[in-house]
C-alpha cells in the first residue's frame, strides 16, 4: 500500500509538469486552432535562458520572472514574424513552419550550449514532507503547487479581465471580434506568448527532475498531448486534470503491470491517446465542435 | 486544426492544372523517365544510392499524399508502416530465406491490410485527432519493434545482403537496385494516376472538400475512406521494403517519429494533392538536409529549419503548386495560351 501511494505521489508531480505543458498546447490550439509543434523546444529554450541567469548568479525567482518575461516576449514575437506570414496559407504549411521551428530551436540550443546534460537548481529545498511512510519530495509539491497558480492565474485572467476576453472572443469568432474593434492579431500573438510563458514554467519545473538538454522536452511533449488528448484540447483545466492522471497512470503501469516495465512506459502514453480518441475523441471535459454547414 | 483546403485554391489549383497542355506533360514525362533511366550511368556509386533514396521517398510521399493531399486525413505515422515494410522484407529473407522479389509485394499487401484495419478505427478521427492517434502510432513503433526481440533482432536489428544482380547483367549492385526501384516507382506511379483521375479521385477530394455533399452524392465514405489509408500503407510499406534491400540492413531506431514528420514535410513541400509533388518532396527530402550540412557544420538542423519555413513562405502550396503558377505566368506573358 505504501509502495502504491508513494507512485501515486510521484506520479502526481511528474502529472502536473506534463498538465502545464498541456496547458500551454491547449491554449494555443484554442486560440489559433493550430498544434504547436515547437512548443516543448520553446519551453526548453526558455529553460536555458533561465539557466543562463541562474549561472550569472541572478537570484532564482528573479531569474524565474525574467525568464517568464522573455519567454512571453519571444513568443509574441514568433507569432508576429514566423507564423503570421503563414496565417492564410494552408494549415499544413502552418504544421511544417512549427516544424522548422522545432528544428531550429533544437539545433540552436545544441549549438549554443552543447549537448551535455546541466544540473537545474530546484527553489523547493525544503525536507521532504512524510505523512505515515509516505514521502512528498519538496520540489514535487513546489512544482504541483506552481503549475496549480498557473491555472489559477489564467483562469482569472481569461474569466475576468477585459483583455481575457477580448481574447476568448478572438478565438472563437474572429470576424465578429475585429467588428468590435478587437485587434485579433495582436490577440493571437498574444495566446503565444502567454503559452510561450506557461511552456517556460513547465520547463523550469521539469529540469532538476530531467537535467537540462537539449532533447528533454521530445518525450514529455508526447505525455503533453496524450495529457491534453485526455482532458480535451478544448479545456484548459482539463489538460492539467489530464496531465495528473496521465503521471500517475503510467507510473502505476510501470510498477505493477510486469511485462510493460519501464521499456514500454511511452506505449502506455499512446495507448491512452488511441483509447481516448476512439471513446471519447472530445476528451474528458472537452466538448464536441458543432459546425454549421 | 481543419484540414488545408480553401475552395478557391482548390478551384484556381483546377484551372492551372489544364493550362498545362496534354502533349507537353506527356513529353516532361517521358522526359523525366529517360533522365532517370541514364542517371545511375552518369554519377558516382555513392550518388547513384542517393537517388535510390530519392525514389524510395517518392513512393513512400506518394503514398502518404493520396491519403492526405487527396483524402484529406493527416497522417504523422507513415514511418510505422515504412517499418513494417522493411522489417516484413527483412524477415522474410533473413529467416525463411525468400528470394527478395517476393518481399516487395508482400510487404506491400501486409502493410495494405493493415493499413485498411488501422483506417477503420480512424475513421471516426479528423484533423487534429487523426493526426495526434497516427502520431502515437509513430512513436510506439520502435518500442514494439525492440520488444518483439525474437523476430526482429531487437534493437540490434537485421543485416542484410544486397541483392545479387541477375542474368548476368553489366550493373553495379546499386545500379540494379537503382532500376528495381525505378520500376517500381513507375507501376506505382502509372497506378495511381489511373485511380486518381477518374472517379475514385473525384470521390477521394469530395470526401476531403465537403464529407456531407459527398455522401449526398452516394459515395461511401467509410469504404473509401479507409481504403485509402490502406492503399496508402501499401505504398509506403513498398517504399519501405525497398529501403530495407537498398540498405541491406533494418533497425528499430530508424524509424523513429521523426521519419513520420519528414514523410508530412515531404509532401506538404511538394505540394500536397498532386503526384508529381512526391518527386520534388523526395529530393528536398534527401538533399537538403545534405547541403544544410554543408552550409553549417555546427547547426546543420538550424538551416534545415530555416529551409522549410522559407519554403512555406514563398510556396505555401508546394514546389508543385509552384511550378504550375510559373507555367501560368509564362504561357499569359508569351500569350500562347486561353486566357482566364
Amino acid at each position: 500500500m505504501d509502495i502504491f501511494l508513494q507512485q501515486v505521489v510521484s506520479g502526481l508531480a511528474t502529472g502536473g509538469i506534463y498538465g502545464a505543458l498541456a496547458l500551454a498546447l491547449v491554449m494555443i490550439y484554442q486560440a489559433t486552432d493550430v498544434v504547436n509543434f515547437a512548443q516543448g523546444e520553446m519551453a526548453m529554450f526558455s529553460t536555458y535562458l533561465a539557466w543562463t541567469l541562474l549561472n550569472a548568479e541572478v537570484p532564482y525567482w528573479l531569474a524565474f520572472a525574467a525568464t517568464l518575461a522573455i519567454a512571453f516576449i519571444g513568443g509574441l514575437l514568433i507569432e508576429r514574424v514566423v507564423i503570421r506570414p503563414v496565417e492564410s496559407a494552408p494549415v499544413l504549411a502552418i504544421v511544417i513552419v512549427c516544424i522548422g521551428l522545432l528544428v531550429i530551436l533544437n539545433s540552436m540550443a545544441g549549438w549554443i550550449y552543447s549537448y551535455i546534460q546541466k544540473p537545474f537548481p530546484t527553489p523547493f529545498t525544503g525536507r521532504p514532507i512524510r505523512l505515515g511512510n509516505v514521502v512528498f519530495g519538496a520540489h514535487d509539491v513546489g512544482a504541483i503547487a506552481v503549475t496549480l497558480v498557473v491555472l489559477v492565474l489564467l483562469y482569472v485572467f481569461f474569466r475576468y479581465t477585459p483583455l481575457g476576453l477580448a481574447m476568448r472572443a478572438a478565438a472563437q469568432n474572429p470576424v465578429s471580434s475585429r467588428l468590435c474593434g478587437i485587434r485579433v492579431g495582436w490577440m493571437l500573438a498574444l495566446g503565444w506568448g502567454l503559452a510561450a510563458a506557461v511552456g517556460a514554467v513547465a520547463g523550469m519545473m521539469i529540469a532538476p527532475k530531467v537535467f537540462l538538454d537539449p532533447n528533454m522536452m521530445s518525450g514529455i511533449l508526447i505525455y503533453a498531448f496524450a495529457s491534453a488528448t485526455l482532458g480535451g484540447f478544448t479545456s484548459p483545466g482539463g489538460a492539467v486534470l489530464g496531465g495528473l492522471i496521465v503521471g500517475v497512470v503510467e507510473n502505476l503501469v510501470g510498477t505493477y503491470v510486469g511485462f510493460i516495465g519501464t521499456e514500454l512506459k511511452l506505449t502506455v502514453a499512446l495507448a491512452i491517446i488511441i483509447v481516448v480518441l476512439l471513446v471519447k475523441p472530445s476528451g474528458l471535459f472537452g466538448h464536441a465542435v458543432v459546425r454549421r454547414v | 486544426m481543419t484540414v488545408a483546403t480553401p475552395e478557391v485554391a482548390v478551384a484556381r489549383r483546377a484551372a492551372l492544372v489544364a493550362a498545362v497542355p496534354r502533349p507537353w506533360r506527356l513529353a516532361g514525362v517521358l522526359l523525366a523517365v529517360a533522365a532517370g533511366c541514364v542517371l545511375p550511368f552518369a554519377v558516382s556509386g555513392f550518388r547513384v544510392f542517393q537517388f535510390t533514396q530519392v525514389g524510395i521517398y517518392a513512393i513512400a510521399l506518394l503514398g502518404l499524399n493520396i491519403l492526405t493531399g487527396y483524402n484529406g486525413q493527416i497522417s504523422l505515422g507513415h514511418g510505422a508502416f515504412y517499418a513494417v515494410g522493411a522489417y516484413t522484407t527483412a524477415i522474410m529473407i533473413d529467416r525463411w530465406n525468400v528470394p527478395y522479389g517476393w518481399t516487395i509485394p508482400v510487404a506491400g499487401i501486409l502493410c495494405f491490410v493493415v493499413g485498411f484495419l488501422f483506417g477503420i478505427p480512424a475513421l471516426r478521427l479528423e484533423g487534429l485527432y487523426l493526426a495526434l492517434a497516427t502520431f502515437a502510432l509513430a512513436l510506439a513503433v520502435p518500442q514494439i519493434l525492440k520488444y518483439f526481440e525474437h523476430w526482429t533482432g531487437g534493437s540490434q536489428g537485421i543485416v542484410l545482403s544486397k541483392p545479387e544482380v541477375p542474368f548476368g547483367l553489366p550493373l553495379s549492385q546499386d545500379q540494379y537496385l537503382y532500376f528495381v526501384t525505378l520500376a517500381s516507382l513507375l507501376v506505382l506511379f502509372v497506378l495511381a494516376w489511373n485511380l486518381l483521375r477518374g472517379r475514385t479521385g473525384r470521390a477521394l477530394v469530395a470526401i476531403r472538400d465537403h464529407p456531407i455533399a459527398a455522401e449526398a452524392m452516394g459515395i461511401n465514405s467509410s469504404l473509401y475512406k479507409s481504403l485509402t489509408f490502406g492503399v496508402s500503407a501499401g505504398y509506403t510499406g513498398v517504399a519501405g521494403a525497398l529501403s530495407g534491400l537498398a540498405i541491406a540492413f533494418v533497425a528499430p531506431d530508424a524509424f523513429n517519429v521523426f521519419l513520420s514528420i519528414t514523410f508530412l514535410v515531404g509532401i506538404v513541400i511538394g505540394g500536397l494533392a498532386s503526384i508529381s509533388g512526391a518527386i520534388y518532396g523526395a529530393l528536398f527530402t534527401q538533399f537538403v538536409p545534405n547541403w544544410a550540412q554543408d552550409i553549417s557544420k555546427a547547426a546543420p538542423w538550424a538551416i534545415y529549419g530555416v529551409f522549410l519555413i522559407v519554403f512555406m513562405y514563398v510556396m505555401p502550396h508546394g514546389i508543385a503548386g509552384a511550378l504550375r503558377l510559373l507555367w501560368r505566368r509564362a504561357v499569359r506573358l508569351t500569350g500562347t495560351g486561353p486566357r482566364s
